[in-house]
């Protein structure tokens, strides 16, 4: 018994299907529970305002955007080398979860920057670095849907997201790089800023009890999210298997 | 409704925005997984009966 | 080598798309400053940013025509088979190429610099920077023509998934030209953009050719 049996889709919708509803309540009441928490019951940033309760969902979203497409790589990774379908699958079923999270991530911080920064948009490196991120999840979506088939598309999409992985990580350097060209110094490390020095001796803990626990709902969610997708996924290529035996039949 | 001072518009914003798009995230993969097992248990069901 | 030949005379010859690309370059640079408007200082200022862009964009234009008429007329099949390994022939067409759009780019861009007033001492490092970063261009590109060389009208797929690919080369290229106006030392985007192309150069055919085999099978 190892971890590789849950490669076979059977049991993998089996076991899906057993923890699926245990991941989704628990997923819904940490993040009712944290937005609810961070949102009434905190107090206002003697900096910031009442902007800082944004953070319970900037943050989490921006770990999970990052996590999401390392998700990806390993799951691409495992494709690759042990060509075990479920794993193509779930990083297909990822990849529209991480594009959402660096949507949110990106929106929130555009909203959160106009009255901290009084600009909706900086070409802030961190910035600039999850815009590129979220040109990648594009892309890599569109491929999965432009090649018809199934694996063919699993093994383009994954030698994809390996080669992304490494422009990526370069883009980040290189846009660091960039913009300390531009403007010294300038940018804001919102979360260090928040989470870390300046609030840190006063308050820190008022803030980090509901982000902790939003962090650990987006992850449930995440986690929900990936199992009903690849579930679907799985289901999709069941359904085209059958009916292309009717049709041979 | 706590107190959102200055900022109100703001936050409620972000969190307007985020939850709406996380919440069509969320129906868009139930949906989509509805569909698709009622799809596939037809299927089976036809190929059961012949 | 007679492969590098031969597509060179294929892209040369009429319809063949080598000086569509320098064709496009130049529209681009002349677009810009009826966009922007004729302030000379302006466009030096923005000078050197245009011919990457605008450099990036001809290769972008010309890239799908790598692989795709080997792809239908059978060619890539047939070099599947051959003694040469898929990854060099990856390598030998985004050099071919390179040598049909990003040398001629390079060669044309100091004139293209003087109608947009770029500064005498930016025309060496714009020259310096587009030489190896338009063959990381060339190299990148072809990876991602060899992705999308089964899809059919994946014109517009292919420029989706390329487009990120070249943010690093793209950003270190444009610093490097612009550098000596910011009075910064250009050698340091030069050498980080020169390390790119060439762990492009090593890498990038590899993948390349796994994505090919995939596309064949």
């Amino acid at each position: 018994m190892s971890l590789w049996e849950y490669a076979n889709p059977v049991k993998f919708m089996r076991l899906s299907g057993a923890v699926l509803p245990w991941v989704s309540v628990l997923a819904g009441v940490s993040i009712t529970a944290a937005l609810f928490w961070g949102f009434f019951l905190t107090p206002d940033d003697f900096k910031q305002g009442s902007t800082v309760k944004i953070i319970f969902i900037h943050v989490p979203a921006a770990m999970l955007a990052i996590n999401a497409w390392f998700m990806m790589l390993v799951a691409s990774l495992i494709w690759v080398i042990r060509r075990h379908h479920v794993s193509a699958l779930a990083a297909r079923a990822a990849a529209p979860i991480g594009f959402v999270m660096t949507l949110v991530a990106l929106i929130t911080g555009a909203v959160w920057g106009q009255p901290m920064w009084g600009t909706w948009w900086a070409w802030d490196p961190r910035l600039t670095s999850f815009l590129i991120l979220a040109l990648f999840y594009l892309g890599y979506m569109a491929l999965w849907e432009a090649v018809e088939n199934p694996d063919t598309a699993a093994d383009l999409t994954s030698v994809l997201c390996l080669v992304g992985t490494v422009f990526a990580i370069l883009s980040r350097y290189a846009v660091n790089f960039w913009n300390q060209g531009l403007h010294q110094g300038a940018s804001i490390g919102r979360v260090d800023a928040v989470t870390g020095a300046d609030t840190a001796e006063k308050v820190s803990n008022v803030y980090f009890y509901p982000l902790a626990l939003s962090i650990l709902g987006f992850f449930l969610l995440f986690v929900m999210l990936v199992l009903l997708r690849t579930r679907t996924e799985i289901r999709v290529r069941r359904t085209s298997a059958l009916l292309a035996r009717e049709r041979i039949g | 409704m706590p107190e959102l001072g200055d900022y109100a518009f703001e936050v409620l914003l972000a969190y307007g925005v985020s939850i709406a798009l996380i919440l069509a995230l969320v129906g868009a993969s139930i949906w989509r997984a509805k569909r698709v097992t009622r799809a596939l248990r037809e299927i089976e069901a036809r190929r059961d009966q012949s | 080598m007679a492969l590098l030949i031969r597509d060179l005379r294929i892209a040369t010859r009429a319809g063949g798309g080598a000086g569509l690309g320098l064709a496009f370059f130049l529209m681009v640079v002349i677009l810009v400053p009826l966009g922007v408007g004729p302030e000379t200082q302006l466009l030096a200022r923005i000078a050197p940013g245009v011919l990457w862009v605008g450099a990036l964009l001809a290769c972008l234009l010309t890239l799908d025509r790598i692989f795709a008429l080997d792809f239908e007329d059978g060619t890539l099949d047939a070099l599947l088979c051959a003694p040469l390994p898929l990854s060099g022939v990856v390598l030998v067409k985004s050099i071919a190429h390179w040598l049909v759009t990003g040398l001629p780019l390079t060669l044309v861009s100091p004139l293209l610099g003087v109608l947009l007033n770029l500064p005498a001492e930016g025309y060496f490092w714009l020259m310096a920077s587009l030489l190896p970063g338009t063959l990381s261009l060339s190299v990148i590109g072809a990876f991602g023509a060899a992705l999308t060389v089964g899809v059919r009208r994946g014109g517009l797929l292919l420029s989706l998934l390329v487009l990120p690919l070249y943010v690093p080369s793209l950003v270190f290229g444009a610093e490097c030209a612009s550098a000596l106006m910011n009075v910064k030392d250009p050698t340091t985007p030069f050498i980080l953009l020169t390390v790119i192309t060439l762990a492009s150069l090593a890498f990038l055919p590899v993948a390349g050719a796994a994505a090919l085999r995939a596309n064949l099978r």
